[in-house]
């Protein structure tokens, strides 16, 4: 079968579509990472012992799994209990908790790297908990993880096809509806290759650019 | 009432094949890491090149699309696998593209001095790299690769979409059949944390073994 410039601009804007779709997924996802992991990483670090431990076995636990799995669990066990979720929601919510596990990871290191004297300066100017945390030190400790937080965002990015399993129209499940209705796969196929490595190419350089950034940021 | 114990037996069925494709994908995926790692600290320009292609290329896409990519495009061109053949290529060269970066800065991070000291030795390129350098970086490897084998394993999840009968696949069709969803895909969530567990507890006994008689060497 020979590689045919016609069709792949026959197919392009629904793959277009798709791509719309994966970006959307990514970016709830990621903001749903984000919060997951810092409910995650501050349950770890200051509730009590037991609640921490169990917050620690179920972060292994889902860091363990395939998020495939995690992704059927959620889309087909949930409803059994009365929870309807549609795809894409479903979707979100498995990106988001199986990054956010890793992400949790990130804001442990980079809430353990601010130094002890700043908290101990907090509990001497008389602030409570809560204003430790907003005001001194998640301000101090958000901007060394950013780029470690980019990275995840990326490696989620490309997990994205993974929800095609469970029914959500994002780009890959454009691409094999394409190649199924027209016996064609090379096209489709390698068209998300391509859109995938186009778009991740892309994100390293801007991760270099983040690094760089808020590494100069330390230095101040 | 279901009968489960026979559909417990289907989901060890794809235990095993899952265990399989591991435990190949991972022999694959060594390979790859080393080659490629190696031969981005090559002296040769077109190695580098190669190498470095290689690595951004695999780890650019996802495994889920390699894996289609592998299986749908590749009859085109002639070379037709099958589904358990696909699956370890696809796996073996995506993590392989994760190891050899982890390979490349456990390289680097060997000192300068035991380098020159090869020179001073008049050890050739390929001795100082085999008697001196990697017995010093392996250890630096292993706690990562424990990661990328744990990675490559939530990875075979994937290939039950192309029809291989793993974990996922049996898992489905259990779920099918029986129109139970929970307990199956709890069961092999529980599975898959088990093995994990395992990969984590081998590579550190492991790491052990290669670290005896380091003490005190590494600084």
């Amino acid at each position: 079968m020979e590689w045919d410039w016609n069709f792949v601009w026959q197919i392009m804007p629904t793959l277009l579509e798709g791509l719309k779709i994966t970006i959307l997924a990514t970016a709830l996802g990621s903001v749903v990472a984000a919060v997951i992991g810092l409910v995650f990483a501050i349950l770890r670090m200051t509730a009590p012992k037991p609640v921490a431990r169990a917050t620690s076995f179920i972060v292994e636990f889902i860091r363990g799994t395939p998020l495939l799995v995690q992704l059927y669990f959620i889309f087909y066990v949930l409803p059994d209990i009365g929870i309807r979720l549609p795809a894409l929601t479903a979707g979100v919510i498995g990106l988001g908790l199986h990054y956010g596990t890793y992400a949790a990871e990130v804001y442990r290191a980079g809430i353990e790297n601010v130094p002890r004297g700043q908290w101990e300066a907090a509990k001497a100017t008389n602030l409570t908990g809560r204003q430790t945390w907003i005001h001194v030190i998640l301000p101090q400790a958000i901007p060394p993880m950013i780029p470690a937080l980019a990275n995840y965002l990326i490696a989620m990015f490309k997990e994205t096809p993974l929800l095609s399993a469970i029914t959500v129209l994002e780009l890959m499940n454009q691409a094999k509806s394409v190649a199924n209705s027209s016996y064609r796969y090379i096209e489709p196929m390698t068209l998300v290759g391509v859109f995938f490595l186009i778009m991740s190419l892309i994100s390293v350089v801007f991760l270099r650019w983040l690094e760089e950034r808020y590494s100069r940021l330390e230095e101040r | 009432m279901t009968d489960w114990s026979g559909y417990i037996g289907l989901i060890l069925q794809g235990a095993l094949v899952t265990v399989e494709l591991t435990v190949m994908g991972s022999a694959l995926a060594v390979v790859m890491a080393f080659l490629a790692g190696l031969g981005r600290v090559s002296r040769f320009m077109a190695v580098r090149a190669l190498a470095t292609t290689y690595i951004e290329f695999f780890r650019g896409t996802s495994i889920f699309v390699q894996l289609f990519w592998v299986y749908f495009v590749l009859p085109f061109a002639g070379v037709t696998l099958s589904p358990l053949q696909a699956g370890v290529l696809a796996l073996g060269l995506n993590v392989g593209a994760y190891g050899a970066e982890v390979v490349r800065g456990a390289v680097k991070a060997i000192g300068r001095e035991q380098r020159e000291a090869c020179i001073a030795l008049n050890l050739t390129r390929g001795q100082a790299m085999r008697y001196v350098i990697l017995p010093q970086a392996l250890p630096l490897m292993l706690p990562t690769f424990c990661n990328n084998a744990i990675e490559l394993l939530k990875g075979t999840a994937v290939v039950s979409l192309i029809s291989l009968t793993d974990m996922t696949f049996q898992a489905q069709v259990v779920r099918a059949q029986t129109g139970s969803t929970l307990i199956p895909f709890a069961t092999i969530l529980v599975l898959y944390f088990l093995m994990a567990l395992a990969i984590s507890y081998a590579m550190r006994w492991l790491e052990r073994r290669m670290t005896r008689g380091l003490d005190g060497v590494r600084t």
